[in-house]
């Protein structure tokens, strides 16, 4: 288990003040938010941010943290077991202070220092008023899964494990982890959701589970870009090919066909394929998007041939710059 | 592990939540929503044809459902209000929509 360096992970002194800690980190909240966020690594440093400022906001157990953690790494792997004795902790949060993760998803590290004392503070993610009182069905939840752009032409199966924390008989918080397997239907566009009825949280007292709901992400594409239904491809051609128009083999989700490339086509033109897409209800289009390559003169009848077009073709490409 | 395979209902254009399946999916209380539907951050289908007593019978889309739960957890966690939340969103989509023009435009 590694050590958790709150301080270093917040970017501030050992001895920064609450005003400083806070103030940290909301900055830091609004930057690597997943739902604002463009960083790769936003949701884990999220969370990282998350657990810090859990600890630090909280004078008890910052203090309980400056004891024990600083000699965590040369120090047993647990603390000592009057380690939190000289210490009284308040009850749950008040009310609506919610914070934005459980529990359980903080480190093994937190894990370890504040461990279940805290289940209830920030047992499963508590949303405070927001909570629909009085209602035995269990909540809906969610999750994301990935797949290729070829599962949504295709259709596909894909298996899911989802961790979630329940409560068990004694009133522990127990991590329980089930797998799924799930049929994506084809005509599925980034960012639909399916809903499973049943598979989200079991309901108390004999109330009826909620749904599932999951998300679907696609993995980006070695050749393909996305958008919405549509799918675009980059199809680079030679320069004769685009002078004078030729038939060439072009890659789909689906297969290749043959495409027309009519004479005189520019660089950077889009050809649509249309109903090539995603098949949505509506069937998206695939946009071919000409790029012309030019060969390098790298023979000696290569260089021959370029020595020819200077020659023979009055071509002045900056005539519109004006020289 | 089993070997059930689960089927589920795609969420699509033609997918409607009432007020009471899209309080439950986004895990948020009617109260919340409403003040959300007032400040124009999320729009009910039928918004026009119902008048403001008859609540309950709003309908939300699925596109609605994902701006809520984005909603919820930008409340929850940067404790923003409810009008900054609407501004937020129509931000985050804005950037989106830029974002998808950018892509079709990339070369890689």
């Amino acid at each position: 288990m590694d050590f958790k360096d709150y301080y270093q992970i917040m970017g501030i002194e050992r001895d920064a003040t609450l005003e400083v800690i806070k103030r940290t980190y909301k900055k830091l909240a609004r930057k690597y938010h997943p739902d604002v966020s463009k960083e790769p690594d936003a949701e884990v440093r999220f969370k990282e941010v998350g657990e810090a400022y859990a600890v630090l906001k909280d004078p008890e157990k910052r203090s309980a943290y400056d004891k024990f953690g600083k000699d965590w790494e040369s120090g047993p792997s647990s603390p000592p077991p009057d380690w939190d004795s000289g210490f009284e902790y308040r009850g749950g949060q008040a009310g609506g202070q919610s914070h934005g993760q459980s529990q359980e998803d903080f480190s093994d590290f937190f894990e370890s220092m504040f461990g279940e004392r805290f289940g209830q503070e920030f047992g499963s993610n508590q949303s405070g008023q927001q909570r629909r009182p009085n209602n035995n069905r269990g909540e809906d939840s969610h999750a994301k899964v990935t797949i290729e752009l070829e599962d949504a032409y295709n259709g596909a199966t894909r298996s899911i494990t989802l961790q979630s924390p329940e409560i068990d008989q004694q009133g522990h918080v127990v991590n329980k982890q089930r797998t799924l397997n799930i049929k994506i239907p084809k005509g599925v566009k980034q960012g639909q959701k399916i809903r499973l009825s049943g598979q989200g949280s079991p309901g108390v007292n004999g109330g009826s589970s909620g749904d599932l709901y999951l998300e679907l992400v696609f993995n980006s594409h070695a050749i393909y870009r996305v958008v919405q239904h549509d799918v675009y491809l980059d199809l680079p051609i030679t320069p004769w090919e685009s002078a004078l128009g030729a038939t060439v083999k072009v890659p789909t989700p689906e297969g290749s066909v043959d495409l027309k490339i009519a004479p005189g086509t520019k660089d950077g033109q889009k050809l649509r394929l249309k109903s090539r897409g995603i098949p949505t209800k509506v069937p998206g289009d695939l946009y071919v998007v000409t790029q012309i390559v030019l060969p390098a003169a790298d023979t000696d009848a290569a260089k021959a041939i370029y020595k020819k077009m200077h020659d023979e073709l009055d071509f002045n490409p900056r005539q519109a710059l004006g020289v | 592990m089993n070997d059930i395979i689960l089927h589920g209902v795609l969420m699509d254009e033609d997918t409607e939540f009432s007020l009471d399946e899209f309080c439950y999916a986004c895990s948020s209380s009617i109260k919340w929503v409403v003040t959300l539907v007032e400040l124009g951050a999320l729009d009910p289908v039928n918004y026009q044809q119902i008048s403001l007593d008859e609540q309950t019978q709003w309908k939300f889309s699925a596109h609605s459902l994902k701006r809520a739960r984005t909603a919820m957890r930008l409340q929850r966690d940067l404790e923003i209000n409810e009008a900054g939340i609407a501004l937020a969103l129509d931000l985050l989509e804005e950037i989106e929509i830029l974002e998808s023009k950018v892509q079709k435009l990339s070369k890689n």
